[in-house]
Order: C-alpha cells, then sequence, then structure tokens
C-alpha cells in the first residue's frame, strides 16, 4: 500500500528525515485505491453481490420473477432452512438423502484420491524413472478434459453392456447394471452376510427423514461408478501439488534416512509424508471442498438417479430452484452446503495441526537448549575437538 | 476501521437498490386479462423457444413461426432450449424473458404462481374444441395459461416378428390383464423378456388407470395414490415383474421401454407416439404394430401427456404472441408437424383428418377418450420423482408402502 519510490533516501531511513521531501500520504492512498478499484468492483459485482443476493433469497418468499429486492418479495425468516431441515416431507427427505449421498461421497474419494494423488507423483518423482514426461501428462490429462466428456466416456464404460462389464465377464463376473443399480455397498455386502433388513433400532429412527439404516447403506454402485470417475479425474491435478511438493524437499534427508538403513517404505511413511504435511493438508482441503460441490458429473450423468443415490446437495439446489421454482430453498441449501464446509474444513484442520508436545518432552527439550547456552564458546569448541579428555569421559560414561 | 465498514456498507447498498430498480421497473405487476391490456410492442422481433426433440421438429417449428411473420411484416426468432426450465427461469427472473416457448404442465404452477405466464385463454375462441382433460392441465387456479401444442398417449407396441416366432397370432392381442401375463410369458426366451417399460408414474401410471386409480382423481383436486384401485394396479406390475416375463427398461440396460424394444430385449413395450419416430431413425428394421392397452379392472386406461404454447407476461407484444400461437395450432400447420416430427393435434377437431393419414397410429389417439394425466399442482412434480425413485426398487418393496408414502407427499400439498 505504502509507496516509498517518491523518496530516494529511503533505503537510510535514519538520514531522510533532514530532507526536504515530504511524502503526500492521502495521494498515495486514493492513487492505491484507484489501482485496485477494477478487481474491487469486479469482486463486488460478481462475487459478494450475488453472495448477499443469495442470502436474501435464502430468507424471503421470491418466486423467481424479476428482481428479489422488488417489493413483491417477503422477509419470512428461517422458512425455508426449516422446511430442508426440521418439517418432516419430501423436501427434508431429499435433503438428507442427498447429504447421505455426499457424506458416502466425500469420506471415500478424499482419502483415496489423496493416497492415489501421493502415490503417483513418488513413482514420478523417481530419477530412476524413464519417460517421466510422457507419465505426468497421461496422469494429468484426465484432469484438464472437460468433466462432461469425462462422464459421457464414463457412461458409455459403465454401461450395462460396457466395455467394464465385458472384461469382468471374461473372469465369469456378471458385472452390474452400474448407473442403474440403487443398492447400497454396505446393503449389499450385509445381504451377503444374510442381514437383509435392519434392525428396528436402526430402520424405525433417523435424522433428516431418512433412517439409519439408509444412512448406514453406503454409497450406491451408481455412485460408486461416479466416485471411481472422480477419483480418476482429479488425482492428476493433486499429483502435480505433490510433485512440486517433492521437488522443494531436499535430497538431504532422503540420504541420511538411506545411511541410516531404512527401505523405501520407511523412507517414504517416516521421512517424505511428515515433510508433505503442508500439501496434504491443501490437497485435503481442496479435496473437501471439491467433493461437497459435485455438480457436473450428476447433472450430465445420472441427474440423481437411480432411486434418488446420485442426489447431492448441489445438485439439489440447481434442481430445486430451477425445476420445481423453490428459489429460497434451493439457496437456503446452498447456504447450508457452505457452512458444512467450512465446518468440515475447520475440523480438518483440527485433526492435522501439528501435534502438542508432552510436557515431559518440553522439558527435556528445555533442558537440553539451557545446557548447550551454557557452556561457553570455548568449552564448545573444546567439545567438538578431537582427543578431548572431557568428550572421552562423557562418551564413556553413556557406554556404561 | 468502523468509518470505512460505514462506507463499504453504504456503498454496497446504494448498489443494491440500483440492482433492485432495474428489476423492479419495466413490468407491471397486475396481470392482464382483457385484449385492450394486453401489450403490442411491434418494433422488437418476436423470440421462440422450443426444446426440440431434434432437426425435424427444430425445422419445421422454425418454418412455420416463419410463415406467420412473413404474413405479418413481423420479425420471429426460434431457438432451440438445451434446458428450458433453466433457460425459462432465466428469463423470468431477469425481467426480459422469451416471448413464446413449450411450456410443461408440470412447470406451470410454479410460473403461473410466480405472475411469470400470461393468461391467455380467454382470448381463444375455439378452445371448446381442445380435449377438455388437456385444457385441465394447462390450467392454474381457474385460468388457462396455455393452450396444447399437442398430445401423446400410451399404448402397446409389440415386436410382430417375435409375436409369430412365439407362435401368437391377430386373433392373441391381449384384451385382459390376464391375456397380457400370458401372452408376455409365451414371448419370453432366453434372449428377451416378454414386455418392459420405464420404472416411472408415466408408464406404470397406465394400470393404475385400468384398475380404476392414479396418483390423483380425475379433476386433479385429490391424492388418490394409496387407494384400492392403485394399489390394485401397481400391484399388476409388481405380479408381472415377479413372473420374468416383465422387465423395467432399466434393468435391461437401456435408456428408455424404445430403446429396450428396438434393440430386441424385449417383444412388447408401453410406449407414447414417440417411439414411432425413434424407430424409423434408430431401428428401421424393427417391425412393430400398435395395439391398444388391454383392459383392467375398470376397463380401459391409458396416459397422456401435453405441451402447450406459453406466453411470457413480461412479454413487450403480447399481442403478436396470441396471435403467433394462434397461427401455430392451425389444422394446416398441425398437419404440417404431425408429418415432420409425428405428433398428435390436441383439437378434437383435427381427429378425424389425422386418424385418415395415419391409421396404424389409431390406437394413441383413440386412447385420448379414457386417458388421465399427470398431477400438474405446484410441488407435484417432485412427488412424482420421488414415485419414480421408489419404484425402481418395486421388486423388493410392498407396493402399498410406496403408495402410501406417495399419498403422505400428496397430502402435502392437495391440502
Amino acid at each position: 500500500m505504502m509507496f516509498s519510490s517518491a523518496n530516494p533516501g529511503s533505503k537510510k531511513r535514519g538520514h531522510s528525515s533532514d530532507t526536504s521531501i515530504k511524502i503526500n500520504h492521502t495521494r498515495e492512498q486514493i492513487s492505491a485505491w484507484m489501482f485496485c478499484a477494477p478487481m474491487l468492483i469486479i469482486l463486488g459485482v460478481f462475487l459478494v453481490i450475488p453472495i448477499v443476493m443469495a442470502l436474501w433469497v435464502s430468507f424471503s418468499d421470491w418466486s423467481g420473477r424479476g428482481s428479489p429486492f422488488s417489493s413483491g418479495v417477503h422477509f419470512i425468516g428461517l422458512g425455508n432452512y426449516d422446511s430442508v431441515l426440521v418439517t418432516p416431507g419430501l423436501s427434508q427427505s431429499d435433503f438428507g438423502t442427498a447429504i447421505r449421498n455426499n457424506a458416502w461421497y466425500t469420506l471415500l474419494v478424499v482419502p483415496l484420491q489423496t493416497l492415489l494423488s501421493l502415490l503417483l507423483a513418488v513413482m514420478l518423482n523417481r530419477r530412476i524413472l524413464k519417460a517421466k514426461g510422457f507419465f505426468r501428462t497421461a496422469f494429468y490429462f484426465p484432469s484438464v478434459t472437460s468433466s462432461v466428456a469425462i462422464t459421457v466416456l464414463w457412461l458409455f464404460l459403465f454401461g450395462s453392456t460396457g466395455s467394464i462389464n465385458a472384461v469382468l465377464s471374461w473372469f465369469g463376473i456378471n458385472g452390474p447394471n452400474w448407473f442403474n443399480d440403487p443398492r447400497g455397498l454396505l446393503q449389499i455386502l450385509f445381504s451377503h452376510l444374510g442381514v437383509s433388513q435392519g434392525p428396528a433400532l436402526l430402520t424405525q429412527h433417523g435424522l433428516l427423514g431418512i433412517s439409519w439404516w439408509d444412512w448406514l447403506s453406503g454409497p450406491s454402485v451408481a455412485m460408486f461408478a461416479i466416485m471411481l470417475m472422480v477419483i480418476f479425474t482429479t488425482s492428476g491435478t493433486f499429483m502435480l501439488m505433490f510433485i512440486a511438493a517433492l521437488q522443494s524437499i531436499g535430497e538431504g534427508t532422503e540420504e541420511a534416512a538411506i545411511m541410516d538403513g531404512t527401505n523405501a517404505w520407511q523412507r517414504l511413511w517416516h521421512v517424505t509424508v511428515p515433510q508433505l504435511k503442508p500439501t496434504i493438508f491443501t490437497v485435503v482441503t481442496l479435496g473437501i471442498i471439491g467433493t461437497w460441490q459435485v455438480f457436473d458429473q450428476i447433472y450430465t450423468g445420472t441427474r440423481g438417479g437411480p432411486s434418488k443415490t446420485t442426489l447431492t446437495p448441489a445438485y439439489l439446489s440447481y434442481s430445486a430452484a430451477f425445476d420445481n421454482q423453490e428459489w429460497g430453498q434451493g439457496a437456503a441449501i446452498s447456504f447450508i452446503l457452505f457452512v458444512i464446509i467450512v465446518v468440515m474444513t475447520w475440523i480438518q484442520r483440527q485433526i492435522m495441526k501439528d501435534r502438542k508436545m508432552s510436557r515431559r518432552k518440553i522439558a527435556y527439550y528445555e533442558a537440553l537448549k539451557s545446557e548447550t547456552r551454557g557452556l561457553s564458546n570455548v568449552s564448545a569448541s573444546q567439545l567438538r575437538g578431537k582427543g578431548n579428555p572431557d568428550v572421552a569421559n562423557r562418551e564413556g560414561k553413556n557406554h556404561e | 476501521m468502523k468509518k470505512k465498514l460505514a462506507v463499504a456498507a453504504s456503498t454496497f447498498s446504494v448498489v443494491a437498490m440500483l440492482l433492485a430498480g432495474c428489476g423492479g421497473s419495466g413490468f407491471s405487476s397486475d396481470s392482464a386479462s382483457s385484449s385492450d391490456k394486453l401489450t403490442s410492442d411491434t418494433s422488437k422481433e418476436l423470440t421462440v423457444l422450443i426444446a426440440s426433440s431434434g432437426d425435424p421438429e427444430t425445422n419445421a417449428v422454425k418454418k412455420a413461426v416463419q410463415e406467420w411473420a412473413t404474413k405479418n411484416k413481423r420479425k420471429a426468432t426460434v431457438s432451440v432450449a438445451s434446458d428450458i426450465n433453466q433457460q425459462l427461469s432465466q428469463g423470468f427472473a431477469s425481467g426480459s424473458p422469451t416471448d413464446v416457448f413449450y411450456l410443461a404442465p408440470d412447470q406451470l404452477a410454479g410460473y403461473a404462481s410466480s405472475g411469470s405466464l400470461l393468461a391467455y385463454g380467454d382470448q381463444i375462441s375455439n378452445r371448446s374444441d381442445y380435449y377438455s382433460s388437456l385444457l385441465q392441465s394447462l390450467t392454474y387456479d381457474g385460468k388457462l395459461y396455455a393452450i396444447p401444442k399437442d398430445v401423446s398417449t400410451l399404448q402397446l407396441v409389440i415386436n410382430t416378428d417375435m409375436w409369430s416366432a412365439a407362435g401368437l397370432t391377430s386373433a392373441d392381442y391381449p384384451k385382459t390383464w390376464s391375456q397380457l401375463e400370458s401372452v408376455a410369458k409365451k414371448l419370453t426366451t432366453s434372449k428377451h423378456v416378454g414386455l418392459t417399460f420405464s420404472p416411472q408414474y408415466a408408464r406404470v401410471g397406465t394400470f393404475m388407470a385400468e384398475a380404476g386409480g392414479g396418483l390423483v382423481n380425475a379433476k386433479g383436486t385429490k391424492a388418490t395414490a394409496n387407494s384400492a384401485q392403485s394399489l390394485k394396479g401397481l400391484t399388476e406390475v409388481k405380479k408381472l415383474i415377479a413372473s420374468g416375463s416383465t422387465a423395467f427398461s432399466s434393468d435391461l440396460g437401456a435408456g428408455w421401454g424404445g430403446e429396450a424394444f428396438g434393440t430386441g430385449k424385449a417383444a412388447m413395450t408401453i410406449e407414447g407416439n414417440w417411439i414411432l419416430g425413434s424407430l424409423a431413425a434408430d431401428y428401421p428394421n424393427v417391425k412393430y404394430k400398435v395395439i391398444a392397452l388391454p383392459s383392467g379392472p375398470a376397463g380401459k386406461g391409458t396416459m397422456q401427456f401435453t405441451n402447450g404454447w406459453g406466453i411470457a407476461q413480461d412479454s413487450p407484444d403480447q399481442k403478436g404472441a396470441i396471435s403467433l400461437v394462434k397461427y401455430l395450432t392451425t389444422k394446416s400447420v398441425m398437419m404440417q408437424f404431425a408429418k415432420a416430427f409425428g405428433i398428435m393435434p390436441g383439437n378434437s377437431k383435427f381427429a378425424a383428418d389425422w386418424k385418415k393419414a395415419y391409421p396404424d397410429q389409431a390406437p394413441f389417439i383413440d386412447g385420448l377418450q379414457y386417458a388421465i394425466g399427470v398431477p400438474t399442482a405446484k410441488g407435484a412434480s417432485t412427488v412424482v420423482s420421488d414415485f419414480d425413485s421408489q419404484l425402481a426398487q418395486l421388486k423388493n418393496t410392498e407396493p402399498k408402502t410406496i403408495l402410501d408414502k406417495t399419498q403422505k407427499n400428496l397430502d402435502a400439498i392437495y391440502k
């Protein structure tokens, strides 16, 4: 904000006070604001105002005609939030279903895509690998392709007579009718164990109009096919982030670990991964945000079907507004989604924060530090010297 | 800091008020009902938005609209929507909507209640010529908001090769549910099932209608989803599926009944007259015959679907729009459309001509005598799609459970 170019002597602040150049701070501020103005206006018109408008719509009975700020639109308080969160009915159970689907989706997609992209990055970062450029491009390619195109491709691959089922049939497996199979993966598992109906405790009680048994049904086969697609497309982007992080890590630590006799897995988990923590944090955060906002794949692929098992809050918000003319509800859902994303990111931050050291460890490190400070320069340099009796003495003691 | 916030807040509220002003001005909120109140600004070109089934439909509509424009020395453009609900909603919200557009009955209540549509029904002198059940599904709150663009019904389409291969003749066309069960069983082989249709009310509903039921009563004023008649209809569907002679098209890996039928995965399907165009274009080698659906305990039954010509309340030239719609629903244009993309006219006066031109499709137009519509109240489309989502699980669910839940959802709307 402060431009010091007007003052040639700014490098030596102490000496500049006796020169007669006076800085006009007001003019500097005005020019600074003028430089920022285009961006502020753009952000205001295309970001802030729409958000505030949507927030207003979520508290109003706007019917979709004319401006939401016109006189015919009334403030109806929490009515729209109430009908999706509290009042039993179709709006509530649709919202509950969407949250259920998306929770499973996030729970499975985020860890899997993070792991996959990390492994790809580690593999492609090895100096021994030939044709690195080719592989990086190949893995990154799905990320730059339009999600619509990939979805169409996926619908072909996973069709009931598509390539995936054709390959499965070579092994004698009768593949599912992927995008039309509403059964939950966990419920399929349960049914193999002979449990087809949940206990009354789970089927009679529930949350958001959905019974606990349905919450626990797992993602449907159709949703699972979408999950595979998303992992396939996003891991390329996250792989690039991990590669960038890996390349900024010095090789010294790894070489030291090699000298200590670690194997490749130990080096990956105990040396490389801890150093990647900031990148992992970024990737997981972006993953959580991205998975809660899944829309394109649903809109072009399944439109919520089969049996609403691929309905997500983002798509529900769209269809509530545009298909059912429930603009307030649509806006309310999108703000609930916003809160979910913020809360989940916060929780994730708390989990990934650096652990506080135990008191004993803090005390130990403090003692170590004060001991080192207590040593005079001379004795410290003597410590480094060869054949120092003190050192020998200490080492001898340590060996005892 | 506080001062800056105050400045920001006041700037924002000014911008918001400006925006509000933009949207609020330029239209009157009271609906015009008599012709002298209608707007008639002929300086702008008239815009038409359609949801097209393909090039034949697009070209036919474009041609007809141009004919009208030339006659009236106006300019008019037709655009094809990729997602008509979204595009219409955007137009209504911005205050400058398309003048004339395809209007689905299940969207009508939402748009009409927000005042986005022009209730131009009283401007149409020949509206008594239209089938009354069609007009009813385009009426909201006692006002007719659109006149039918076309109409479709569902009937039974059979693959004649498979039919004769199973040793069946024209004497075996099923007249009752039990005959349908037996022919479906005879037509089922290891390669294909006897009968298929999509798991949605717009197909399954035929059985409910044949049993005298439906999701709502004939007048569309009361929910009858879990009535004894509706239950009888859905139980019959479950029985057919359990017998193995019938499968939902989605279980056969097809997007709809026509695809399952065309690819030879089923010998019979319950579909609307639009299937003929698709069979001609995509599966020209399939030989078929259309017959009336068998009667149920309450006699004949089928479902009808329509689309109306909607006009925007905010259109600057409502008079021109009405004139265009009148032209598009004349006999000559209707017959052009029928020839180009296989529609049926919703005007009963044209039925005889249409039947003469397309005798093979007669069962479809005859179905209008006894067809039921889909519920059209505001919010009903969500309930119907919830019903559809439950139908996919019919194999493992009791029909009563599905119907009870749908009844509860409909009761919340038809209070």
